[in-house]
């Protein structure tokens, strides 16, 4: 490979390929208009028909997802989902990766991220109200991972303060395979009236095209083709994509979010669709696609942050915070004013037509423009200098709307399980490390960058804007009111979690993915809630490779398949293909954001904290497989053996026991057993309640470090222990006493005993884990 | 601590009853006008907690003039105009700024949160400045501060002692003046709110501060934020009453 001159446009490659289409695209492109596409064209193919917008390779897969229920009001394909939680009130999520923009520039890369998941809230009439994410980092003992890392935190930070929406949950995790290629991946929940509910649909021939926000600028050309839709290269030429990350202003953003709310609230709009990936080809092709409907576009009218700008790149830039809206020629006063409030620039940049023609034209359409073929004025040759003015008159492009939007080649790619799959079963399967000191494994679990206290990083977002925020960051889930300017009023409460496991994925895509939905669901469980809907944000390698594809296949299978189990609609999502660096595609990412419902919010649910004077039960099954824990793949560098299945019948009816006992009261605490195992949960529950514990009856080491499903603890006073015992036996649940909480140690008979101030200093950073004294080999209780 | 937060703060040995007569008068409710400029985002949280008091609110748009016959004006936290050149510098020049200042002089009590304290300093309505944080970092949480002078139309109601949970919640928190202005804020008795345990590097750990004439306050800490037991304190109702009893 040659590094010198591969980004430089080659005389000799065609432009199709240039652009990220292939031979074979190429020429569906042409027999679909029956001619040869002219520049402007291929590039508005090119981004529409990119792996990123298209979903070409996923889609066939996704199809087995199941996305129904008598509560979805809006399933997948739209800008987000749309649920009704009841009492007048639906809510809106959506979740979305912003991978490859932060590796090469973190704080705008994951600010951008922020911003376009907003605006596909707000399109659908919702307001927003949090925001959550899952966060993929390399070691913190590399430089570069740092900085990756404090960019992405600060850009979320940076962004969603000033916009003015909380953060409020998510997770992050650090591990070498995700150190060329971070992924950050962010979910935004938004509350509307059931009645709001718009659609980005275009309709009324003669309704006009507004775009709204943003002045057009040349950041984020080809951001989803060249930069999200390829493979990232070493150092210096990823760098080199830099301008195809798009820079973001968040207070453009919070006025054309209220400026939005006001327009549907005055029912000034009929359809509305933000621009994201693909920009303004992608908004009015989807808009019109969607409607059925055609539409001519004069890019003359589009308001462009600098002179001289190609049409392809006002139809294809990814310039942020702006939003097409469609409305009646009657409302246009309207909006003006709307608009001049919020100090929100727009521009009638065209119309609805008859038909299912998108015409980009320049200059006024009314007197016949005539259409220029092949032109060698309207394309991608950096070196004409047309401006809009030269072309005045002309139709620039005229393809059908539906052809961009839906008629994207759909593939059906190889797949093949990777050699080492059944050779982790079978040869490493049954010898597993012994435990060799319980207290001295715990606090190298509690160092461990992906367990240890991450209030560093969600004390930078505002996590309490909105007075909603019942149970904020750092515990399963995140717990809200559901409460907004506008909404009728509820005693509902909504909780939410965000999980993914790359571990458990690596090992076994298919048995991973359902473990990763249980825990989202157990993360809710832990709140009272019921779930109700899942949004999945799919992060893969290299689609070309067939291993990739496999883990894709096998992942959205057992997706659906635990989904199924639980009657769970998926109700939205977003695949992340070619994260691969350096010719290393990260283990199958799978994020998965759940969204749950609290019939009656009317106090503070338990939390993980540990309350004095309890007794302390384990409910669900018991489990000293340690396959696929964090124990295994970190402290020890083990990654065979299989992970233990899971029974969605064991497992839904330990979650309704939870439910019910926070519902009913019956517990103080509560934590699911995840990453780090039984002995982890305990310790946090520990660290966050300021007091110790004493366990016995743990005969084999490995059941503290399993992560097997299904498996939750729970802390009850005297009086409630006797209600947790006879629930537990009423719904057939398995309960175990593990011990007693109390005192300022944690102990484990015959097994270890700590302070929990040196547990507590580990977790939380305050002291280096070689600093640590070795744990007690025995218990003096 | 998240656990006692959790159950719900009894309310301080320190804190005063509440004035009497308020529950009792309905016809009095005082008409309280919140600043909205563009970027400000807790304007409808203070309408909220202020509702929670029975004082009515009024949200007033920057660029007019008229503060609507509002008894107290509240300057909400957020992002005025993004905060771009510095906080609350483009705000000063809003039409409303001028008729609160007007306000302000002649006795009106005037609360300044968050970035409402940044705009107040930029308005010159209270001495100093707000600049970034120690560290260089957002701070998202919950804060204890001490009461250290009953003596403001925002303190009034409260004792000077007082510890109250509050959170914060900026970047450019770090409250900075001359020494002579601080000397003079010391023996004027007029920093209202001191940081227990000092988190953004303020000077003297100054987390409020009121004007010669006491009816001003900037406050970093959210006292909207601290004002029902579900979120974790309700040690905010304190400083929203003693705002709406020096507006009667």
């Amino acid at each position: 490979m040659t590094p010198d001159n591969s980004n430089e446009p080659n005389e000799t490659e065609p432009l199709h390929r240039l652009l990220g289409l292939t031979d074979d695209e190429a020429g569906k492109i042409a027999t679909i208009l029956g001619r040869e596409p002219n520049h402007l064209e291929l590039a508005m193919y090119s981004v529409m028909w990119s792996e990123h917008c298209s979903y070409k390779s996923s889609r066939v897969h996704l199809k087995r997802l199941p996305t129904q229920a008598p509560h979805v009001l809006v399933g997948p394909g739209e800008n987000a989902g749309v649920i009704d939680v009841g009492d007048g009130i639906a809510v809106a999520l959506r979740i979305e990766s912003h991978n490859h923009p932060s590796a090469i520039e973190p704080y705008q890369g994951a600010a951008t991220g922020v911003g376009g998941i907003l605006r596909d809230i707000f399109t659908m009439g919702a307001r927003p109200i949090c925001l959550a994410d899952s966060l993929w980092f390399g070691s913190p003992e590399s430089p570069r991972s740092r900085w990756i890392c404090e960019g992405v935190v600060s850009g979320i930070s940076g962004y969603g303060n000033a916009v003015g929406v909380p953060t409020i949950a998510g997770e992050v995790n650090f591990d070498e395979a995700y150190s060329g290629n971070p992924l950050v991946n962010v979910m935004c929940i938004g509350v509307l009236p059931k009645e709001r509910l718009v659609l980005g649909q275009a309709s009324g021939s003669g309704n006009l095209a507004v775009l709204l926000g943003q002045s057009t600028g040349r950041d984020g050309i080809g951001g989803v083709s060249v930069l999200a839709s390829a493979p990232l290269e070493d150092g210096d030429e990823s760098a080199q994509k830099r301008p195809s990350v798009q820079v973001g202003d968040p207070f453009e953003e919070k006025r054309l979010i209220e400026a939005c709310l006001e327009l549907l609230d005055a029912g000034v709009v009929v359809g509305i669709q933000d621009l994201g990936g693909a920009g303004l080809t992608c908004a009015t092709s989807e808009t019109a696609s969607r409607g059925n409907v055609g539409m001519d576009v004069d890019i003359s009218k589009v308001i462009v942050r600098q002179s001289g700008m190609e049409p392809f790149e006002i139809m294809i830039s990814e310039s942020q915070e702006r939003m097409l809206a469609i409305i009646a020629p009657s409302s246009l006063g309207r909006l003006e004013e709307i608009c001049n409030k919020w100090e929100v620039a727009f521009s009638v940049i065209g119309k609805v037509t008859l038909g299912d023609k998108l015409r980009i034209l320049s200059g006024s359409d009314n007197d016949s423009p005539s259409f220029q073929a092949n032109g060698p004025d309207h394309g991608y040759s950096s070196d004409h200098t047309t401006s809009s003015d030269q072309t005045s008159g002309f139709i620039l492009a005229e393809v059908p709307a539906s052809s961009l939007a839906q008629d994207a080649p759909i593939y059906m790619r190889e797949m093949q399980a990777p050699v080492w799959f059944q050779a982790r079963h079978f040869e490493l399967g049954s010898r597993p490390p012994d435990v060799v000191d319980v207290g001295t494994e715990l606090i190298s679990l509690l160092a461990n960058p992906s367990i240890r206290d991450k209030s560093w990083i969600y004390n930078q977002y505002d996590h309490q804007l909105f007075l909603n925020t019942v149970v904020g960051p750092g515990g399963d889930g995140t717990v809200l009111r559901l409460k907004a300017p506008g909404l009728p009023k509820s005693d509902k409460g909504l909780a939410v979690s965000v999980d993914g496991n790359s571990r458990w994925c690596s090992m076994n895509p298919r048995l991973g993915a359902k473990l990763i939905v249980a825990e989202s669901v157990a993360n809710l469980a832990c709140c009272g809630a019921f779930p109700k809907a899942l949004v999945n944000c799919l992060n893969f390698g290299n689609p070309e490779h067939p291993e990739v594809m496999w883990q894709l296949s096998e992942t959205v299978d057992g997706i659906a398949e635990a989904c199924t189990a639980m009657h769970l609609p998926v109700v939205g999502g977003n695949v992340s293909f070619y994260n691969e660096s350096g010719g290393y595609d990260i283990p199958p990412t799978p994020v998965i954001g759940t969204l749950g419902v609290i019939e009656k919010l009317l106090y503070v649910p338990p939390t993980m904290a540990l309350v004095d004077n309890c007794h302390i039960f384990l409910l669900g099954d018991y489990d000293s497989n340690v396959s696929g824990s964090r124990w295994a793949f970190d402290l020890h560098e083990y990654k065979g053996g299989s992970l233990t299945e899971i029974n969605f019948a064991r497992h839904s009816s330990v979650m309704e026991l939870v439910i019910s006992l926070v519902r009913q009261r019956m517990i103080l605490s509560v934590h699911d057993i995840s990453d780090g195992g039984m002995l982890v949960a305990l310790t946090e529950m520990a660290i966050k309640g300021e007091v110790g514990f004493s366990i016995s009856g743990i005969n084999d080491p490995a059941e503290l470090f399993s992560e097997g499903p299904s498996r939750v603890i729970v802390g009850a006073s005297e009086q409630g222990a006797q209600s947790v015992i006879r629930m537990a036996n009423d719904m057939a649940v398995p309960l175990r006493e593990l011990g007693v909480s109390g005192g300022d140690r944690l102990a484990i008979r015959g097994l270890m005993n700590l302070s929990l101030a040196s547990a507590r200093d580990t977790w939380t950073g305050q002291q280096a884990p070689a600093q640590q004294a070795p744990a007690q080999p025995l218990a003096t209780s | 601590m998240a656990s006692l937060l959790s159950k719900g703060r009894v309310a301080s040995p320190f804190v005063k009853p509440l004035a009497q007569g308020r529950e009792g008068s309905p016809k009095l409710q005082i008409v309280v006008g919140i600043v909205v400029f563009p970027g400000s985002n807790c304007e409808h949280d203070v309408v909220e907690s202020l509702g929670s008091l029975d004082a009515k609110a009024q949200l007033l748009w920057h660029s007019q003039a008229d503060l609507q016959n509002s008894r107290a004006i509240v300057l909400p936290g957020g992002f005025a105009h993004g905060d771009y050149l510095r906080p609350g510098a483009i705000a000063k020049f809003s039409n409303i700024m001028n008729s609160v200042v007007e306000f302000a002089r002649a006795g009106g009590p005037v609360l300044g949160i968050c970035n409402g304290f940044q705009i107040l300093t930029e308005v010159g309505l209270l001495p100093g400045a707000l600049q970034k944080n120690r560290g260089l970092r957002f701070i998202c949480e919950m804060s204890q501060v001490v009461v250290s002078t009953a003596n403001s139309s925002a303190s009034r109601q409260l004792a000077q002692g007082a510890q109250l949970s509050i959170p914060i919640n900026h970047f450019e928190g770090n409250f900075t003046c001359s020494h002579d202005t601080l000397e003079q804020l010391q023996q004027e008795d007029r920093i209202v709110f001191r940081y227990l345990n000092n988190p953004n590097g303020s000077v003297d750990d100054i987390a409020g501060i009121t004007n010669e004439t006491r009816n001003v306050v900037g406050m970093m800490p959210h006292p909207e934020r601290a004002c029902d037991p579900m979120l974790g304190s309700s040690d905010g109702i304190q400083v929203l009453a003693s705002l709406l009893e020096a507006a009667q």
